[in-house]
């Protein structure tokens, strides 16, 4: 008699500590009834059956693997996030990063607090001034980029089952966050304007009428990931005050904020309900992720949560990071230096929309003020996530749209990005893009009217593109 | 090994193909082990400064680890050889005869292995003769379950298996996206196996079976790239007698195909004990997770002995040749 290999599925056996019969037969080797080990099946991973519940989704994915291309110089890729560090003088961080050095030597290679260093906190407040917050030092606690301030806040509320509300679609890494905190993303529609309070207002009473448990609504208001649009200021108010009669925690997600191209962004949601709102900021796209800080804003009772939450993730965010960036704001112009971003991103927008205007005038798309990104929409025969290996033999790489939902819409849309490549390659991405856009629905009008062209709607996520995508 | 038969070895991985990412994986582990058996290995993405570079490095030895069209179409090979630096593995001509799917199992059934009827369609074909008209014809012909998969490329991308025949026209617009010529082959129903073929400079010898266990059913990209999805039975537990016909028809597909040094074909042993040719590879995967590692191993050998032996044996060419 042989045993097969241990082969559910991550998350089966949780809680049932292994046998000693088990471990060997998860590395492959069978015991027979008389003890005697047996060569079996081998699944390459004798901890399969152990991982935990939320693990499930970490998983080597098709679309994934396809963007491992966008790496190579050929490939005009609209596919990341990369914000264009270039366009920073490097002087500028070469001296922070001595003064740091030669001035603060011991604090910046030693532990540091949970909460972040005092001055650069200081600065923060001020940084988020320019959007209307006013808020106390105590309040603000630095992190390893905001992704890490959102991963605590998930950590912080969510329960397996429960619901977060999200725009539609929304920004695919806390997506990623809140599933591995196993809860239930629900979309809330959007348009030109933001998030439709109305639409809010029916997805919190039919969730409610199932005794649905809403822990947090998280929005990017500004210049969204992936849509490309911002909420007006007529609607803040409103979306506040539903939340706030609903009791549901709004978690506002802005790194964007300051990169407007023409008017500013309205006033954050934090600076009109300090008590509703933990606010979460990054230097990355101001100054540089590299640096990996960001931070959250929080009601003090949350506040001292996230610090000890903090202190067990990772003890301190980095302090030389933490020091280096406090020294480039106290030091240099810095709002100059997003003005030149600004600059930088809004010649890339104009590239990106003319060339889709005189390539791709069957498509829609949004118009952004601001931000990285654009969202296209495509006729309902065209699915982005089937033609993306036609894209890679075009050597052009775009997100397909079902990143940004998690119940497995947007296959009709992408997301484009025009934060990293400069105009000249937008404009050749975008005429490759055409081609591929072509070829498939010459390819889907080959086949009209033989039967269903399109894959089934799949419940679910895509795996989260690679940080380091281009 | 002695100092004097370590080598300067360049591992080609990554490329722009759709396999990229999977060709990264085998070729870091093809270097860490040719490391690991002495040898002297740069890494090197394909790019626009390789053949200058190879042509003022002179390597020893090139070892591709390239997949999908960077690699098994067989240009890169051609240059190699133009260049004078020796590679493992196949020839450009012969690698093109594995990678065209439907040329590969024309030259096998001809030599009498056993191969699924198929049709071979391009995507020319469906728009002269009208998608409706060859669709009817296709499903007349071919009964059962089909498998639709575009004619060359690797780790089942752009294959779908058909139960439905409705399903049939979205799978060939899969296919298509990937390459214009696509294959709809009859299912055959069994275990699937692939056979691992190294050739030292003493024949080609068929390594271990390696069975082949999805936990989905189905040894999709997933359930490749995915350790715990997919359980591995090396050697295979099919009968010895049908073992030694599936590494019999890999030893003659390795021969009938012009393949040098390491290959692997991969077959399903329907429930009579016949292997059905599915393809042969001639870069095959050599990731964590790849089925050749798996044969080496259960040969009782390593992948450092075996991988240094084939860049040994690709340098001897050199060196034979030299001497003429």
């Amino acid at each position: 008699m042989t045993t097969d290999v241990a082969g559910g599925r991550p998350g089966t056996a949780a809680h049932k500590p292994a046998t000693s019969m088990e471990i060997l037969s998860r590395n492959g080797i069978a015991v027979t009834s008389d003890g005697v080990p047996q060569r079996t099946g081998n699944n390459l991973d004798p901890w399969y059956a152990n991982y935990a519940e939320r693990a499930a989704g970490l998983a080597a994915s098709e679309v994934r693997a396809l963007f491992a291309v966008a790496s190579r110089p050929e490939v005009v890729s609209l596919a990341g996030g990369m914000p264009f560090v270039s366009a920073l003088p490097q002087d500028l961080i070469v001296s922070s990063m001595q003064k740091v050095m030669q001035e603060q030597g011991p604090v910046a290679l030693q532990y540091g607090s949970g909460q972040g260093i005092p001055e650069l906190r200081e600065h923060i407040l001020e940084v988020m001034s320019l959007e209307g917050i006013r808020g106390s030092v105590d309040n603000v606690v630095t992190a390893t980029g905001s992704q890490q301030a959102l991963d605590l806040v998930a950590k912080l509320f969510i329960d397996p089952g429960d619901v977060i509300l999200a725009e539609s679609p929304s920004y695919v890494g806390a997506l990623g966050v809140f599933r591995s905190y196993q809860a239930n993303v629900v979309h809330v529609a959007m348009d030109e304007h933001g998030l439709i309070p109305e639409a809010l207002r029916q997805t919190i009473a039919h969730l409610r009428g199932q005794g649905r448990r809403i822990k947090f609504l998280y929005t990017i208001p500004n210049f969204h990931n992936p849509a490309g649009v911002t909420l007006s200021a007529e609607r803040r108010p409103e979306i506040l005050e539903i939340c706030r009669s609903n009791e549901i925690l709004v978690l506002e997600d802005n790194p964007y904020g300051l990169l407007h191209f023409d008017e500013p962004a309205p006033n954050a949601l934090r600076a009109l309900d300090p008590d509703g709102v933990i606010y979460l900021g990054s230097f990355s796209k101001t100054l540089a992720p590299g640096f990996r800080v960001g931070w959250a804003l929080a009601p003090h009772a949350i506040r001292e949560k996230l610090i000890l939450a903090a202190e067990s993730a990772i003890l301190s965010p980095s302090s030389f990071s933490q020091l280096v960036v406090s020294e480039y704001l106290s030091t240099t112009d810095w709002r100059a230096q997003i003005d030149t971003f600004r600059g930088v991103y809004r010649e890339r927008k104009d590239a990106m929309i003319e060339a889709l205007g005189e390539h791709l005038p069957q498509l829609s798309w949004t118009n952004p003020n601001g931000g990285f990104y654009v969202w296209v929409t495509m006729p309902d025969v065209l699915d982005s996530k089937q033609m993306l290996p036609r894209a890679v033999k075009e050597l052009v790489a775009y997100t397909p749209g079902t990143a940004f939902f998690a119940d497995g819409r947007g296959r009709h849309a992408m997301r484009l990005s025009f934060c990293y490549p400069t105009p000249e390659a937008i404009r050749l991405g975008i005429r490759r893009l055409a081609t591929v856009v072509n070829g498939e629905l010459d390819l889907l009008d080959t086949f009209a009217g033989t039967g269903t062209l399109q894959l089934p709607p799949s419940a679910g996520y895509d795996s989260a593109p690679p940080s380091d995508l281009k | 090994m002695s100092d004097s038969k370590a080598l300067y070895v360049v591992v080609l991985a990554g490329g722009i193909s759709h396999e990229r990412d999977v060709s990264l994986r085998s070729g870091r582990r093809v270097a860490d082990a040719l490391v690991a058996a002495g040898h002297r290995v740069v890494l090197r993405d394909p790019d626009a400064a390789l053949l200058p570079f190879l042509a003022a490095e002179r390597p020893d030895v090139v070892f591709p680890a390239l997949h999908g069209s960077s690699g098994e179409d067989g240009s890169l090979l051609d240059l190699l050889a133009a260049l004078g630096v020796p590679a493992v593995g196949s020839s450009g001509s012969s690698a093109r005869r594995a990678w065209s799917k439907p040329v590969a199992s024309s030259l096998l059934a001809e030599a009498g292995v056993a191969v699924p009827e198929s049709i071979v369609l391009s995507h020319e074909a469906f728009r002269e003769l009208g998608a409706s008209s060859v669709l009817r014809v296709v499903r007349d012909a071919l009964e059962g379950d089909l498998v639709v998969k575009p004619a060359s490329g690797g780790s089942a991308q752009g294959v779908t298996i058909v139960q439905d025949t409705n399903d049939l026209p979205r799978a060939m617009v899969e296919a298509f996206t990937y390459d214009d010529v696509a294959v709809v082959e009859r299912r055959v129903f069994g275990t699937e196996v692939a056979v691992a073929v190294i050739d030292t400079g003493d024949g080609p010898v068929a390594l271990p079976a390696v069975e082949i266990e999805p936990i989905a059913g189905v040894y999709s990209f997933q359930a490749r790239y995915n350790a715990g999805e997919t359980t591995f039975y090396a050697p295979s537990r099919l009968d010895a007698s049908v073992i030694a016909a599936a590494s019999d028809a890999a030893v003659l597909a390795h021969r009938t195909l012009g393949l040098r040094d390491l290959s692997r074909v991969d077959f399903i042993v329907d429930d009579g004990g016949r292997p059905w040719f599915l393809e042969a590879n001639v870069l095959p995967g050599l990731t964590e997770t790849s089925l050749v590692p798996l044969a080496i191993e259960a040969s009782g050998t390593d992948v450092s002995t075996v991988y240094s032996a084939l860049a040994l044996t690709a340098h001897s060419r050199r060196s034979s040749a030299d001497a003429k």
